[in-house]
């Protein structure tokens, strides 16, 4: 799914959401990964104006889950570790972005170039 | 374009979120509100989030500022119906929605408010007898 304007927010989050309640993922749950992808995707918009969403349905086990990959060709993030951090932000946020999303989900991955783009995905386990 | 409707009952503010809100449409919120406890003098404002499904950081920072910027123009603001889902995702994403009030419910809100700015009257009157 594409995402170039604010709009596509609301339209993406609510995809999510089918998705979530497709496999049955608790209200709490979905609304954690809801929350998480919301600030990844408003990242993008800010910082790479826009990319591409992959949302997916992936198994591990017995444990049904949602993996969603964020991927942008933005000007990159130079230190990722600092951006990870709470408060850091280049922007005028809060800085709780990233750091908040990876609280928010069972496992976060973030790869970014500088100059070429960052790729993020996250996935959230319907019990996890 | 969109809007979202801010009423106005005695000296509080009303605005009830209906819509997932994208963030041209809470940037415009902030301002009209801020912009009718101005015109209105109103001394509480009352904010229902009952049916909105997440609050994100974005929103979070939006209902912080309208309750910070409501301070300084003498209005107090409470934050109702928030629900349990969104709460318990607010705390683990960092955010505690520092400067506004909340409660359980509208009703509940109602009372808070009157409560404060009762309050606020009533030491209002014990500055002015103390003077006399």
């Amino acid at each position: 799914m594409l995402i170039v304007k604010e709009q596509d927010v609301v339209l993406f989050r609510n995809r999510v959401k089918e998705y979530a309640v497709k496999i049955g993922m608790g209200l709490v749950n979905q609304t954690k990964l809801i929350t998480a992808a919301s600030e990844l995707v408003r990242n993008m918009l800010k910082y790479a104006s826009g990319g591409a969403v992959l949302i997916e349905v992936i198994t591990k086990g017995r444990e049904n889950g949602i993996r969603l990959t964020f991927r942008d060709q933005g000007p990159g993030i130079p230190n990722v570790q600092q951006a990870m951090k709470d408060g850091f932000s280049t922007g005028k946020s809060l800085g709780l972005g990233l750091p908040g999303a990876k609280r928010l989900v069972s496992e976060f991955d973030i790869k970014s170039t500088v100059g070429e783009g960052t790729t993020v995905s996250i996935i959230k386990w319907k019990n996890g | 374009m969109d809007k979202i409707p801010i009423l106005r009952m005695g000296r509080f503010l009303l605005v009830t979120i209906q819509v997932d809100l994208y963030d041209r449409l809470a940037l415009n919120l902030e301002s009209d509100l801020v912009q009718m406890v101005s015109k209105t003098g109103a001394s509480g404002v009352l904010i229902d989030i009952s049916a909105l499904s997440i609050v994100d950081s974005f929103m979070g920072r939006i209902l912080g500022n309208i309750g910070s910027m409501s301070k300084i123009m003498d209005a107090e603001t409470v934050v109702v119906g928030m629900q349990p889902a969104v709460a318990i995702t607010l705390i683990e994403l960092g955010l505690e929605l520092k400067g506004v009030h909340t409660a359980l419910n509208v009703e509940k809100g109602m009372e808070l408010l009157q409560h404060k700015i009762g309050f606020m009257h009533e030491e209002e009157d014990a500055g002015d007898s103390s003077i006399e």
